[in-house]
């Protein structure tokens, strides 16, 4: 009996073998297709994304501007003249300000309308839609439609305080509100995105759980999320955090259309001060500078989210 | 009575605070729909109204239309987001599979900086991958609009860990039959991945049609602008005066996504939603 399946299995191994040794040769031939096939992808990857990376490091060394004749390597200079800079400390300042409102803001909106989405039947799926709107909408047509209910005069916000005897403001025109201001638009438009992953993380914990905390004496909905919830989605909020930070810290849009990060500087920050250095001034050179200390900040944000990220697969 | 009691208190608690929080979120585009529906003379007054008195909003659109060549900047919004979308295709499949499937010396180290790649946020290169475009003399063409975007790391990786779950069975099948490595790329992996390629074909297009920032950079002549661009430039000719045709453009050029979206929101939300994976 024992000899028959002994026997048996050494006739199955037999073509395994066979075939094993044939893809082995294979394999060999065919790693000059895998050459062929990457290939494209590989220079374009150099040409347009390593190179350009080590490109930018590299002229934040330099005097470069665009259209010069030449340019010399004057070490550190840039940096430190940017550091000698009060527009790049306050555009510093106004982008770790508008990352620290509006990640919190987004953030606590997302979580608590994929708490209430998730916490009955109806509607669901409308509720989500609404919410999600205005992550598709081309950022740029819907900042304009911001800059029109955000008038001074003619507005719809002014409008509405006014109706309600309240004194109207010129949000985008005054230094102590336009930053704030893109900081609303910023969370308008931030708040469905963090929504969607946080219902993924939600549909994802185990009804079990909820079961298991019940029989445990947990009864009401609050002590539930408590012994529940809030643990289990505390990895998902980490990234969810991380995530929000990163896109934040690139804003652009609103601010070189509505404000151009006035007045008087009040809503400068780091993309838009690279923007007008590298691209108005054409001070390549200053420009990169100011581009290696926004790179800083994203990529240690996103070591930081992919470390979590890898423990929330750990989670799961 | 009883349908009365069959409603939980908290059921209506639910909806009255999902139903205030939607009514903010969809506010900007109401208030669009309406004063692109209104006449000048009704925009400017301190008399608020949502609804107008007199329903302008096709004077304002044929206004807005005759401003701005909005058929042009919508047709090359969608030009632009095709061609990238189908020049990614194009470089990261092959390469997705060979990074899945296939084994060749210095894979690991070469599939690690693509990985690497993914990381690099897109202002960070923006400089000089400019100058580059400068150099190469393309600037300010459909080219420079297009070429950057080409390489998609991001759709590298996400095809490759798709393709990681095509039996083997499948491609042997395949080399049997004769077809050659490239052909396997097209005729068997991609028919697999058409829900991988979709998801990710709505995260580029979504991507791409809203992008501001490097159309801005890379464009100076008016008959290229992308639909972000032209809306942008619209306001900075009109901005103060003409507030019904700028909402009606504005409304023009979110159109086709926010339509898209609401026939196939589940894909939509999934596709964009990629991004977080990221």
């Amino acid at each position: 009996m024992s000899d028959a399946v002994a026997a048996l299995q050494e006739v199955a191994a037999a073509p395994r073998m066979r075939a094993r040794i044939l893809v082995k040769s294979g394999t060999a031939g065919r790693s000059g297709a895998a050459y062929a096939l990457a290939a494209p992808a590989l220079i374009l990857m150099l040409m347009m994304l390593l190179g350009p990376l080590a490109g930018v490091i590299a002229l934040s060394l330099t005097d470069y501007q665009l259209g010069a004749p030449s340019f010399s390597w004057i070490g550190l200079s840039n940096y430190q003249e940017m550091f000698a800079d009060r527009v790049f400390w306050i555009s510093l300042k106004n982008t770790l300000a508008y990352v620290a409102i509006v990640v919190p803001g987004a953030v606590a909106l997302g979580l608590g309308v994929a708490l209430l989405i998730q916490s009955g039947a109806g509607l669901r799926s409308l509720y989500r839609t609404v919410y999600f709107l205005p992550v598709m909408a081309t950022l740029i047509a819907m900042a304009i439609v911001w800059e029109f209910m955000l008038h001074p005069q003619f507005g719809l916000v002014n409008g509405l305080l006014r109706a309600a005897g309240l004194q109207g403001h010129s949000w985008l025109q005054d230094r102590g509100t336009a930053l704030y201001s893109l900081c609303v638009i910023g969370i308008w438009q931030a708040t469905g995105f963090n929504m969607v992953l946080f219902l993924a993380g939600l549909v994802s914990i185990p009804k079990h759980l909820y079961d298991a905390a019940e029989i445990d004496g947990a009864e009401s909905a609050w002590s539930r999320f408590g012994l529940v919830t809030w643990p289990m989605l505390a990895p998902v909020t980490l990234f969810v955090v991380a995530i929000s930070a990163i896109r934040s810290f690139q804003v652009f849009d609103t601010v070189q259309v509505l404000t151009k990060g006035g007045p008087s500087k009040s809503s400068e920050v780091l993309i838009y001060t690279m923007y007008t250095e590298g691209f108005e001034f054409f001070r390549s050179g200053y420009g990169a500078a100011v581009t290696v200390v926004f790179l800083a900040f994203v990529l240690s944000l996103t070591l930081l989210k992919s470390v979590l990220g890898r423990r929330e697969v750990h989670y799961a | 009575m009883r349908a009365l009691g069959r409603i939980h208190p908290w059921s209506a608690v639910r909806h009255v605070l999902l139903l205030a929080g939607a009514l903010v979120m969809l506010i900007p585009f109401i208030w669009m729909l309406s004063t692109a529906s209104k006449p000048q003379t009704e925009i400017f007054s301190s008399d608020l109204h949502l609804i107008p008195y007199h329903f302008a909003l096709w004077d304002n659109l044929k206004i807005a239309f005759a401003k701005a060549d909005l058929w042009r900047y919508l047709l090359n919004g969608l030009i632009v987001t095709i061609l990238i979308f189908a020049l990614q295709v194009l470089v990261a499949l092959p390469a997705a599979y060979a990074f899945a499937k296939l084994r060749f010396l210095g894979r690991d180290v070469l599939f690690a900086l693509v990985v690497f790649c993914i990381l690099i946020p897109p202002q960070a290169t923006a400089i000089p991958v400019f100058l580059l475009l400068h150099k190469l003399g393309v600037l300010d063409s459909y080219i420079a609009l297009v070429l950057p975007f080409t390489i998609s790391v991001f759709g590298i990786f996400l095809m490759r860990q798709f393709f990681k779950t095509v039996p083997d069975d499948l491609i042997d099948a395949a080399r049997m039959d004769g077809i050659s490595e490239f052909g396997i790329v097209w005729r068997v992996m991609l028919p697999t991945a058409i829900p991988a390629v979709t998801a990710f074909g709505i995260f580029s297009v979504v991507a791409h049609w809203n992008d501001y920032f490097w159309p801005l950079i890379v464009l100076n002549s008016e008959h290229l602008q992308t639909p972000p661009l032209a809306v942008a430039h619209f306001r900075n000719n009109e901005a103060g005066t003409n507030y019904g045709p700028l909402m009606a453009a504005a409304m023009v050029i979110i159109a086709p996504l926010v339509i898209a979206f609401l026939f196939a929101q589940r894909r939509f939300i999934e596709g964009i939603t990629l991004t977080g994976i990221k």
